[in-house]
Formats: structure tokens, C-alpha cells, sequence
């Protein structure tokens, strides 16, 4: 009887108009200003961004070193095949320190912000939520964003730029290992290119690029937590949800920042 | 004059709920919602699974935004005013949820400390006081380092209850305060509650669906159903209504417009209403499910323990529903002059009061054109809560 009243369901409910997805882009967006606005506010909650800084860290390092590891072995053995191909095998060291450095240490670095930090904010965000805990922390007058949501976003992007040195070391050395000790490279060449093409900005994008991909899986993560309904479901799809768009979000950034890489930093040796 | 109560400082404020409409979408929850809750009463609000009443209670404190009309509060539109307005207001406010809504990483005694340690700057060791006063007075004395999820729900909510009562409130609101609790437990939850009222001089909200805390507890009752609000008035009111709504759910019986679902249909709640009629009626039909009981009886309202004060709010009550009293119908007229002092009885029949009729039951404003008989008409006309409260 209702279903007649409100027509049928599918398509053409309602629930799928076109502006849709630009209402909920603008939803998400004014979520991070208010993060932005409540980021200043006294009095800052020191004790909830050690914990939470210690909680994301902890589920993030060693995941984080396992992948890096076998993430710097594959750049360096297709590398290694490819300079060998080209002819240019003094540069392989340079071509992986690069790859490492500048795309793969903060691509992972976000990938495990927002798979293993991300998830478990928003869980435990939509927890709440449906148990009226966030209800109650605001009608008691206090800001769930600047209580809850701000210790996180800046506890997240703390680790990732933390993590993003983690795995730049890790994923060099497990390069170095894989290219010397089993393809048999010579140790003091490939060392010797590490800077051949390789720049100190590499390293601050690489920095820049984690930082902001630890901002953007903290604040979809939270967003989507302190917006979980419907009960124990709800929160499930609210982590899943946080995942897939903090995914989405990271790569289209990770283009636009390395556009822009390119044209403010001139690559070396030109 | 200085408002009394709690100390000489405070006293409850009046919650002034106008024209209120709330849809989630395309689906109406509620429109049109008049009332006001008198400052420092006892009002519950009644209404079948589903009709938005906890919404309400979301709406009144801010959480949801109603589409139309106000809600004021020592004159602040909660609907309507800036965030940060907002959040000061909400301190004015304890709200009970239905599960206790208590923050699962943290101990009671945390749990019951929180408002404090954010909203003052009391020393720890005046928290630990205030904290201890509170949980012996809900009754949880000892359990001040269990954590939410190791005690009972009824433990759960009178935790919740405790951390709502920390930071003196002049509003509680409680969201189904007997669900999932054995009658026992309901019993002495409704008595706290009206023991709280005597003490702090609050004004209450309770959204329940037991009858029989509706029946005892509060001052005032309003029915919540279709969409609107049936009925907001003095219990006596809605008590002795002949409304087919309220009675069917005061009554706790199958039979009237109420359905399982949905609404049913006009010739069905005919026939029902004949059949019940047939067997005798309400009076007849028994006892129903949630303390509803047969008839149209006004039982005795519970009054404090022995030892405590009285309730402010029972007197000015009084002289409220006094002044209402040509509006009823002579049922409720006869519930509530057996509830009246001689005095306030005898004004009446005088003439001294100008008649409300018009205004309607559901409202209630200080009489501007309060009579000062022996100092009591005084108490009608409360000075507003201004910032020197």
C-alpha cells in the first residue's frame, strides 16, 4: 500500500536523481571545512590524538613494511629487467629509488591509511553513532568533530607521513636485495646511481602526497562513520563505502599532484 | 521576586513548541506539533511504535532539523538558531536515551565525569564528589569501574541517567526510560523520577508506551498518532477523554482506530467499538498489556518519598489547570477539581480567573493577569530564565 503511494521503487523513486552524487560530494566537502574550522578550537584533545595516533599506527606498520617489501622487490626486478633491455643497467638503482620514492612509497602509504587506519576509524566512529554515543556527546555540548573527528584526521596524517619514510626505506632496501643479492647487479653501481636521477624534492613530494592522502582517508573515513545508520548494518556498509571513495579520491589526487609535481619541480639533469 | 527552588537558584524553563513539522524526505513523520511543556512539570508523550516520538525528542534538542516551526527555549528557536547558540543551549538539557548511550571505552564513573570535566573547571576532587552523589542517587553505588558493556541494561540506564543529572539540568528529557526494564525496576525508576522533580525542579519529558507510568507519573499527557499530535493537555485530560485514539491506548485494547500497522478502516472500528460495547466497555474489558487498566479512572499521581520536599511544580500546576478549567468537558472538570485545593477551587468558582477557553489546553503562557491572593498567584507569572540565572 505505501509502495503505490510513493510509486514504484527502482530508478525513478527519487532516490537517483542527478544531482545526487553532487549533494553528497557537497556534503563531504562541507565536512572537511567544518574539520578545518574545529581544528584551531581550544582546548586541543592532546590525549585522544596520542591514543588515536598510536591506535592508527599500530594497525598500519606492520602491514604497511610486509607490502613495501615485496612491492620494492617487483619495481626492482621489472626495472632491472627493463634498464638491462635498454641497455642502461648503471641507472636500474636510480630507476627504482625514483619509483619508490616518488609513486609507490605514498600509494601504499595511503592504500593501508585507508584500508587498515580508515576502516577502523569509521567502524568505530558508526559504532557509535548507532549506540547514540555521538547523539549523546552532542546534546551533553560537546563537538563530536572537534572531540572525535579532528584527533583522528591529524593523527592519520602524522602516520601516513611517518609511514611514507617507512616505506620508502623498506622498499629501496628490499630493492637493493632483490637486484644485488639475487639478480647479481654490482652493489657499488647500483648504489652509486641512487642519486643519478633521484632529487631531495622527491622525497618532500612523496611527503606532501602521503600527508594529504592521510587528510583525505581520515576525513571520508570519519564522514562516513558519523553518518552510519540503519544499525549494525549500516556501519558495514559505511566502512565499505569509506574504502571504495577514499580509493577513488587517492588516485584522482595522486594524478593531479603528480601533475603539478612535474611542473613545478624540473626533472634532473635537464 | 527570586524564583525558588533548587537552592534558591533555578527553575525548570518552559519548552514552547509551535507549528512543528518533521519529514524525513518525501515521508511525513509528524506536522503541525503545538504544545508547551510548563517549566518544572512532569509531561509525557505516548504514541504507537512508529510515530516519530523519539524524533521529537531529537527535534527538541537540536540532533534533527524540523522543516517548519519553532521550538523555544529561554527565548532561543532551537530550530533555527546558529551552531554554536546551539551547543550553549543543549547544556541546559539532560537527555536519557534509550539505551543509556553511554560511551563504551570508558568506565562509569568516566562515563558519569565527562560533562563535568569538559563543561567545568571543578577539581578532580570535587568530580569524584559530585560523581559519587549522582550514582548513589540512581543507586549505583560500587560500580564505578565497571565499563557499559559488563553491566545490565537497567544498570546501563541508570548510568545514563546519572550522567544526565550531572551538570544540573532545567530540561530532562527521557527516551523510553522503562523499556527493557522488569515492572519492579519501572516502579522505582518512576518514583526517582518524580523524587528528582521534587528536588531539582526540572522540567520532564518522558516518551514511553507504558500505561502505567503514564497513568501515575506526570502532570501533563499528550498523544502522539497519524502524523499529529491527538491530544496534549493535564493527564485528567486525556485520562477521562472520550477521544477513540487516546482511549484505545490508554486502554491497551485491539479494539479502535489503532491498527497493527496501518490505520483501519472507518466500518471495522465500528464494529469493534460495538462488540467492545456490547461485552461492558473499557471497564470490563480487564487489564491490558503495559499497566493499561480498564476505564476511565484518574488514578492518584505518585507523589516524593517521605523526607524530601514537595514538588514546586505541583502547586503551580495547580493554579494552572485552575484557570483551565471552563475548557474541558465535565468529566475532566470533576478529575480535576478533586485534584484542587479548597482555595484555588473556591478562586475559581469566583470568577477570578479569566478564561482560557480559546487558547486551547494545549498551551499554556504565564497569565499575564495573575491575581496575587496571599502571595500565591505570584508563583504564575515565572521571571524567564535570563542570563543572571
Amino acid at each position: 500500500m505505501t509502495a503505490g503511494k510513493r510509486g514504484a521503487p527502482g530508478l525513478f523513486d527519487g532516490k537517483f536523481s542527478p544531482t545526487r552524487p553532487l549533494a553528497a560530494s557537497g556534503h563531504l566537502f562541507a565536512f572537511a571545512l567544518d574539520v578545518t574550522k574545529a581544528l584551531p578550537r581550544r582546548p586541543f584533545q592532546l590525549r585522544e590524538f596520542i591514543q588515536q595516533t598510536w591506535f592508527i599506527a599500530s594497525v598500519t606498520i606492520l602491514p604497511t613494511a610486509l607490502v613495501s617489501i615485496p612491492f620494492g622487490a617487483v619495481i626492482a626486478l621489472q626495472l632491472g629487467s627493463l634498464s638491462r633491455q635498454l641497455g642502461a643497467q648503471s641507472f636500474s638503482g636510480s630507476a627504482a629509488v625514483l619509483a619508490v620514492v616518488r609513486e609507490a612509497s605514498p600509494i601504499v602509504t595511503a592504500l593501508l591509511i585507508a584500508g587498515a587506519g580508515g576502516s577502523a576509524i569509521c567502524a568505530d566512529l558508526g559504532a557509535r553513532k548507532i549506540r547514540d554515543e555521538i547523539d549523546a556527546m552532542e546534546v551533553l555540548g560537546i563537538s563530536p568533530i572537534q572531540r572525535l573527528v579532528v584527533p583522528r584526521v591529524l593523527g592519520a596524517m602524522l602516520v601516513a607521513v611517518l609511514l611514507n619514510g617507512l616505506v620508502s626505506v623498506v622498499g629501496v632496501a628490499g630493492g637493493y636485495f632483490f637486484n644485488v643479492i639475487l639478480q647479481g647487479g654490482t652493489p657499488g653501481a647500483y648504489l652509486a646511481s641512487f642519486s643519478a636521477l633521484a632529487q631531495v624534492e622527491d622525497f618532500w613530494s612523496g611527503e606532501i602526497k602521503a600527508l594529504i592522502f592521510g587528510l583525505i582517508a581520515a576525513v571520508v573515513a570519519s564522514y562516513k562513520g558519523l553518518r552510519a545508520g540503519g544499525g549494525p548494518k549500516g556501519v558495514g556498509d559505511a566502512v565499505n563505502q569509506s574504502v571504495v571513495i577514499t580509493f577513488l579520491l587517492l588516485f584522482a589526487v595522486n594524478f593531479v599532484l603528480t601533475a603539478i609535481y612535474f611542473q613545478l619541480v624540473p626533472p634532473k639533469g635537464q | 521576586m527570586q524564583p525558588e527552588g533548587r537552592g534558591g537558584t533555578v527553575v525548570g524553563v518552559a519548552v514552547e513548541v509551535e507549528g512543528l513539522t518533521k519529514s524525513f524526505g518525501s515521508q511525513n513523520i509528524w506536522s503541525d506539533v503545538t504544545l508547551t511543556l510548563p517549566p518544572g512539570e512532569i509531561s509525557v508523550l505516548l504514541g504507537p511504535s512508529g510515530t516519530g516520538k523519539s524524533v521529537f525528542l531529537k527535534s527538541l534538542v537540536g540532533l534533527l532539523k524540523p522543516e517548519k516551526g519553532s521550538i523555544v527555549i529561554n527565548d532561543t528557536d532551537i530550530v533555527r538558531t546558529s551552531e554554536h547558540r546551539l551547543y550553549e543551549v543543549r547544556k541546559l538539557f539532560g537527555v536519557l536515551f534509550q539505551d543509556g548511550a553511554l560511551f563504551g571505552s570508558m568506565n562509569l564513573f568516566d562515563n558519569i565525569a565527562f560533562p563535568l570535566r569538559e563543561h567545568t573547571k571543578k577539581s578532580e576532587s570535587e568530580i569524584r564528589g559530585i560523581v559519587l552523589e549522582k550514582m548513589d542517587m540512581v543507586g549505583l553505588q560500587g560500580a564505578e569501574g565497571k565499563l557499559p558493556g559488563e553491566i545490565s541494561g537497567g544498570m546501563r540506564k541508570r548510568a545514563g541517567l546519572a550522567r544526565a543529572l550531572v551538570l544540573d539540568p532545567e530540561i530532562i528529557l527521557f527516551d523510553e526510560p522503562d523499556s527493557g526494564l522488569d515492572p519492579v525496576r519501572v516502579a522505582y525508576l518512576n518514583q526517582l523520577i518524580v523524587d528528582l522533580n521534587a528536588q531539582i525542579d526540572a522540567t520532564f519529558l518522558i516518551v514511553t508506551h507504558d500505561i502505567g507510568t503514564a497513568r501515575t507519573v506526570p502532570d501533563n499527557l499528550g498523544l502522539l498518532f497519524r502524523r499529529n499530535l491527538v491530544m496534549f493537555g493535564p493527564r485528567e485530560q486525556l485520562l477521562t477523554s472520550q477521544e477513540p485514539v487516546v482511549r484505545q491506548f490508554l486502554n491497551g485494547r485491539r479494539e479502535g482506530p489503532i491498527g497493527m500497522s496501518e490505520e483501519k478502516d472507518v466500518a471495522q472500528v465500528e464494529a469493534e467499538m460495538a462488540a467492545l460495547e456490547a461485552r461492558g466497555g473499557d471497564a470490563h474489558n480487564g487489564i491490558g498489556p503495559k499497566g493499561a487498566s480498564g476505564g476511565d479512572a484518574v488514578p492518584p499521581q505518585l507523589t516524593p518519598t517521605e523526607g524530601l520536599p514537595e514538588r514546586k511544580a505541583e502547586r503551580r500546576r495547580q493554579e494552572r489547570v485552575a484557570r483551565m478549567l471552563d475548557d474541558f468537558d465535565e468529566q475532566t472538570q470533576a478529575a480535576i477539581r478533586r485534584s484542587l485545593p479548597e482555595d484555588l477551587l473556591a478562586h475559581a468558582d469566583a470568577g477570578a480567573f479569566a478564561s482560557t477557553r480559546g487558547t486551547g489546553g494545549r498551551h499554556w503562557a504565564p497569565e499575564p493577569d495573575a491575581v496575587g491572593v496571599d502571595g500565591w498567584a505570584r508563583t504564575t507569572t515565572l521571571p524567564r530564565q535570563g542570563e543572571d540565572g
